[in-house]
């Protein structure tokens, strides 16, 4: 088998295609928000949100309602449960968020369990990449096509409110909607990448291409470049690898994604922990030993 | 005309009375430093003017508008404290003092020649042109200071507010900035600088205000530098000090 019998094996399978078009393409959107995500601190409460959803897509598959609709709703009742149970006692923040996502994962788990044909939504927690039907890529193509536009129209507004949010503030600049805009565009991310890899692997996509472009670049507009070209990539190759060492998709995804992120934590040119090491030597062999 | 007015202003944080019947009157043009402990209500003061924490009760005018309307004409500059930044963050010097322009522009805050050209100088009028393309965290302490402030000329602000700005921050540095805040006021800025450092007070500052949850003393810096005056606000005999 050539390398070009590889590559091409598995597209003979529509279902492969569906697979590898829905990966990219989640893998796109949740790496350019990854690379706020990062900056801002928000890491944990993507993990957060991600997980809140459950119940709502959930609830949204019973009513026969739109995920999306039922994934904003629970993205921000989560965030207002958790800033409401850190304001109004001792529990400090983490133990706020880990309080409510998790409760809302398990409603959500307690809702499938209970919903008929549950084989479909059980689909949600782990991911089915192999199973996406041509509507399911419809909505992920409709939503990804809006979080992106707002992104890439907003991106200076929400790069200055990571940045510096009280100058944002002080020359009239709508923080709290900024804020509450991001949290929204979090919401449908989620429903996007659930359906590549499932709630549990979505802070993965969310956090790592981020992470890995900030360790390249000094540059905010290169991190939007290599982060989304990055993590497409780690997509592609993860479902290669998945299909021909029929391993589970979605899993296969992330882990390329953390092996990939691995290299560059190590050998990046000047955030690398190797450069910085070599950096530091040099510095110290150019100062006079005392 | 006052660009500053904070009459009798009262700011709780929950049980805690961070000011206290605090008044203020800064003149256009003039730089105004507020010295004061920890926890005397500095920052907190600042906040109020920017409008980012709501008094229990006073009122405050900036540039003889409430604090909301200020912030709409993109009246206020703001130079952070050291600690509020992460100086990690991957932006350039230029595209932070391109910030600075946002209130002006479009939806999509894609600058123009004319944005440009302001960004240009304003870094040119705090010396860092040569350092316009470095990342925010390759400058050095004084240097960073003169960034926003340069945000805040590029953004046209008439009241800059400056928390701490020379903590960790070199004498030469110190002084090429007080020369520029200067400048500035010359030119009808009305600065007010939160600071720990006393010495460089009378040379930096028009005037100077003790601070205590309230006001205590508002007056020439030597007046209000007064050992006795000094004692009463930080709790200690300055006077025995070096």
């Amino acid at each position: 088998m050539t390398l070009l019998d590889l590559l091409l094996d598995p597209l003979r399978y529509e279902f492969m295609v569906r697979a590898l078009a829905t990966a990219v393409v989640a893998a796109v959107v949740c790496a350019v928000l990854s690379c706020w995500l990062v900056l801002i601190g928000w890491s944990l409460m993507g993990d957060a949100v991600s997980h809140a959803v459950l119940p709502g897509v959930v609830l949204a598959y019973i009513l026969g309602a739109p995920f999306a609709i039922g994934a904003i709703v629970f993205g921000f009742l989560a965030v207002a449960l958790i800033g409401t149970v850190r304001s109004t006692s001792r529990i400090k923040e983490d133990a706020a968020i880990g309080i409510v996502f998790t409760t809302l994962f398990a409603l959500g788990l307690v809702l499938i369990s209970v919903t008929p044909s549950q084989t479909d939504l059980n689909h949600i927690v782990f991911g089915n990449l192999l199973g996406v039907s041509a509507g399911d890529l419809v909505q992920v193509l409709i939503i990804s096509a809006v979080v992106l536009a707002v992104l890439v129209v907003k991106r200076r507004d929400f790069t200055l409110y990571a940045f510096d949010p009280t100058h944002a503030f002080a020359i009239g600049l709508n923080t709290r909607l900024l804020g509450a805009g991001l949290l929204a565009l979090l919401a449908l991310t989620a429903v996007v990448a659930l359906q590549a890899v499932g709630v549990v692997l979505v802070v993965a996509m969310l956090i790592i291409p981020g992470a890995t472009a900030y360790l390249l670049t000094d540059r905010f507009g290169r991190m939007l470049v290599i982060a989304p070209v990055a993590s497409a990539l780690c997509a592609i190759a993860g479902i290669y690898l998945s299909y021909h060492l029929d391993t589970a998709p979605g899993g296969t995804i992330v882990v390329v994604q953390g092996a990939l992120f691995t290299l560059v934590y190590l050998f990046a040119p000047r955030e690398g922990v190797l450069a910085k090491r070599t950096a530091a030597r040099r510095h110290r062999g150019a100062a006079p030993v005392a | 005309m006052n660009a500053i007015e904070v009459d009798d202003l009262t700011v709780r944080y929950g049980d805690v009375v961070a000011l206290d019947g605090a008044s203020l009157h800064v003149g256009a043009g003039r730089v105004c430093g507020l010295i004061g402990m920890n926890g005397s209500g500095k920052s907190t003061l600042f906040k109020s003017i920017i409008g980012l924490v709501r008094p229990a009760s006073g009122s405050i005018r900036v540039a003889g508008v409430d604090p909301a309307t200020a912030r709409r004409r993109a009246v206020i500059g703001y130079v952070p404290q050291s600690e509020e930044v992460d100086w990690q963050f991957p932006i350039s010097v230029r595209d932070v003092v391109m910030t600075g322009r946002y209130a002006a522009m479009g939806t999509m805050r894609r600058p123009r020649a004319a944005d440009h050209d302001a960004v240009d100088e304003a870094l040119a009028r705090v010396e860092l042109t040569d350092l316009a393309d470095r990342q925010i965290g390759r400058l050095s302490g004084g240097q960073r200071k003169r960034a926003f402030v340069a945000r805040g000329i590029a953004q046209g602000a008439t009241v800059l507010l400056l928390d701490e700005p020379f903590a960790g921050v070199d004498k030469r540095s110190e002084a090429t900035i007080v020369r520029l805040l200067r400048e500035l006021a010359d030119d009808g800025a009305t600065v007010l600088i939160s600071t720990h450092d006393l010495s460089s007070l009378p040379t930096l500052a028009d005037e100077a205000a003790l601070l205590m949850r309230r006001v205590l003393h508002h007056g020439p810096p030597a007046e209000v530098l007064a050992p006795e005056r000094l004692a009463t606000a930080f709790g200690v005999d300055l006077a025995v000090q070096p």
